[in-house]
């Protein structure tokens, strides 16, 4: 069936396409904003331990479903294992209205200077294309500012001597501390640390319309009961809505973008709900479905003038896929310290994002989001069984005793660690699914089992009479921080699209997401995300002459 | 469809035979056994596995229906008896003899992991029977909300008025 035309049509409504489309409506484009997943409300919000985002022996809550999904994980030995959504080596993000923004845990990060600048800064890494970003922090910085002010972000960064200059402060106090919290500031001060409140993209006072947060223990991996936890599903898509100028359709999956013969792109073939073929022209098509989605559809996109599929002519789509390796440690209390205050998570340090001695960069260390009693089963010492009395003794006595601290060590991105198209494998469909392969660089190890002894001394000082770390092991990582599989740069035979999310050689297609990110910080990316979609979507306005490009 | 049934005992599970049930419940009491309070057998754990293998882990039905029987060979082999049929300390010897194996061990490990989730998961998933899990770590309920609200408890002075 042929539909009405439009100036845009954005792929993927998470953190990314929900902002394009709202600014691109604004701004007078007409807009089609297509999302795969549901629509879902806080009213859709089970508080299910067993079954949710993060943790989902029983499935997830807000997508993919299982049946229609599958992938190809291909494991180090490289085997491949056909795996479904809510299982392990999916590396899954949530498929619904607002994408991982909706269930996460909402930590609202910006990257430091160095982050934008990791090869001047360290040099060349063996094994890695480590790379600066064409962007910097300064060019990004009134649109982190942006996105903290319209999606609405709390916290106190002040107490942090090493973040980037800022123009602004943040829109919303933090939250009150909880215990942990009151426990590992003065450890972390006695170490001549710079502890300080966790900026979150979570109401602590009413704010855009929403209440505060009620600190309940269900937060990330689930929907937010009253709505405080702020994502693009309740700030940005309802305003593009409002405008007149933006129509979300969803359920619909994107088969692929059209391309013409003129090496421009006129559209997407999308499946709706019923499994109907549509197809949407539009002026300008923009890819926001994360970094294995978007660079899967790219890929799946072929016709003459693109036999590998568009934006891969230097087979860099789908290159580059990396994550956050999370390392930290337990530590467990002399007395009781559960107090059952969400979201948990309040207090952080940047003190070893770089600078650590003999490693690149290095990782954002923060106190863990509060936990079901499900969650803490496997977070035993090591050398204590997984089962039987000594593990039940283990979780009666140390439960309310417990406090974790972690961070999301910066990968060392590697060529070879991607995603590519499957050549057997097709989803509900017919699309041939996305093919996972590689593993982590060995400098990322390292730098995280550092940053596992630094949660660790933490903790020691904090007055922990037991502590023990918790590591990761090579691996392919890419998970809800996936990124970098369409790597932003100013040459075009090193990087998919430029400093605008514009692919390189098909101008009037874009990709924004955390695809462009040339590295990925030491810290959740999505602010960046959002900072980047902002930054994208003034450069597409400001060269849009009606119905094209100038 | 299965019939759903209310009882614990006979064959009113909805995949398990008896004998089946009887074989997992001593195993189950093994992983997380009765002390001062319930353990695997009391909270539900094998009505749990026996729901969801009609439901979310109903392709697991096949390395269930295998996994016990073998499961039960392994202890005639190595102790002489079925599994439900041994004392404690023997039933255990059994467990690590099993743990030891290459061939049994994955089956033993989705165990563990399922009366994990039965044991400490929602009771609505058909397991932690009156939430006795939550009581043994402590876990407040019912939950409050909204207690932001009201500054009542003064962590200063070591206050927790919600205990």
């Amino acid at each position: 069936m042929a539909l009405k035309p439009v100036n845009a049509v954005i792929i993927g409504a998470g953190a990314g396409g929900g902002i394009v489309a709202k600014e691109l409506a604004e701004a007078g484009l007409s807009v089609v904003l297509l999302e795969r997943g549901k629509w879902y409300s806080p009213f859709d919000c089970r508080k299910d331990d067993l079954r949710n985002q993060r943790t989902s022996p029983l499935g997830q809550a807000f997508g993919p479903d299982d049946d229609r999904n599958p992938r190809v994980a291909v494991d180090s030995q490289g085997r491949e294992h056909i795996v479904r959504a809510s299982g392990p080596g999916y590396q899954n993000n949530a498929a619904c209205v607002g994408g991982g923004t909706f269930s996460y845990g909402a930590m609202a990060w910006r990257y430091m200077e160095k982050d934008f600048r990791m090869r001047s800064t360290y040099g060349h890494v063996s094994g890695s294309t480590l790379a600066d970003w064409p962007v910097s922090y300064q060019d990004l910085e009134p649109y982190y500012e942006k996105a903290e002010w319209e999606i609405g972000v709390s916290g106190d960064v002040s107490g942090d001597p090493f973040h980037a200059p800022r123009r602004r402060p943040l829109p919303m106090p933090p939250l009150p501390p909880n215990r942990e919290y009151e426990i590992l500031y003065p450890a972390a001060k006695r170490l001549g640390l710079h502890p300080f409140d966790i900026p979150m993209l979570r109401n602590s006072v009413p704010y855009n319309g929403r209440p505060a947060c009620i600190r309940c223990r269900w937060c990330v991996g689930f929907a937010c009961e009253v709505d405080a936890k702020c994502g693009t599903h309740n700030t940005v898509i309802p305003k593009a809505l409002a405008t007149k100028n933006c129509e979300l359709r969803t359920e619909c999956v994107v088969k692929e973008i059209i391309a013409n013969e003129r090496g421009r792109v006129t559209g997407v073939v999308y499946f709706d709900a019923n499994d109907e073929l549509h197809q949407q022209d539009a002026d300008v098509v923009i890819v926001s479905c994360g970094a294995i989605e978007s660079a899967r559809l790219l890929l799946n996109s072929k016709s003459r003038l693109f036999p590998d599929g568009l934006g891969n002519r230097r087979d860099w789509v789908g290159r580059n896929l990396q994550g956050h390796t999370y390392t930290g440690a337990f530590g467990l209390m002399p007395m009781d310290i559960y107090d059952d205050l969400g979201p948990g998570a309040g207090i952080a340090l940047c003190d070893y994002n770089h600078g650590n001695p003999g490693l690149v960069g290095g990782a954002m260390l923060a106190n863990e989001f509060i936990r079901l009693p499900y969650q803490f089963v496997s977070m035993v010492p090591p050398g204590l069984p997984r089962w039987g009395k000594a593990h039940k003794d283990f979780m009666r006595n140390a439960y309310r005793r417990a406090i974790a601290v972690q961070g999301p060590t910066q990968e060392m991105p590697v060529f070879d660690s991607r995603v590519q198209v499957d050549p057997v494998v097709k989803d509900h469909w017919g699309i041939p699914v996305a093919r996972l392969s590689g593993d982590k660089h060995p400098q990322t190890i390292e730098t995280s089992t550092v940053m596992a002894g630094k949660a660790e001394a933490w903790l020691k000082e904090a007055g922990a009479v037991q502590t023990w770390k918790k590591l990761s092991g090579p691996g392919l990582s890419a998970g809800q921080h996936q990124a970098g599989t369409c790597r932003m740069g100013s040459d075009p035979a090193t990087s998919v699209v430029n400093r605008f999310c514009q692919v390189h050689d098909v101008d009037n297609l874009f990709v924004i997401d955390a695809s462009v990110h040339v590295t990925n910080g030491g810290f959740n990316p999505v602010l960046t995300i959002m900072a980047m979609a902002y930054y994208a979507s003034r450069h597409l306005v400001k060269r849009w002459k009606g119905t094209r490009f100038a | 469809m299965p019939v759903v049934a209310c009882g614990r005992r006979g064959s009113s599970w909805r995949f398990f035979t008896a004998e089946e049930a009887r074989t997992l419940e001593a195993v189950c009491a093994q992983i997380i056994p009765e002390d001062q309070d319930p353990g695997a057998v009391r909270a539900g754990v094998v009505r749990f596995m026996d729901t969801q293998l009609t439901r979310f882990y109903k392709p697991l039905q096949k390395t269930y229906r295998r996994g016990i029987a073998q499961l039960d060979q392994a202890s005639i082999d190595f102790a002489g008896k079925r599994f439900a049929d041994l004392p404690a300390a023997q039933q255990l010897a059994v467990l690590h003899h099993i743990e030891s194996n290459p061939e049994l061990r994955p089956f033993f490990e989705l165990l563990v992991a399922h009366t994990m989730q039965g044991f400490y998961g929602d009771p609505r998933h058909g397991g932690n029977r009156e939430r006795v899990s939550w009581k043994m770590v402590g876990l407040p309920y019912p939950p409050l909300r909204g207690r932001l609200r009201y500054d009542f408890a003064d962590l200063a002075k070591g206050e927790l008025p919600w205990r």
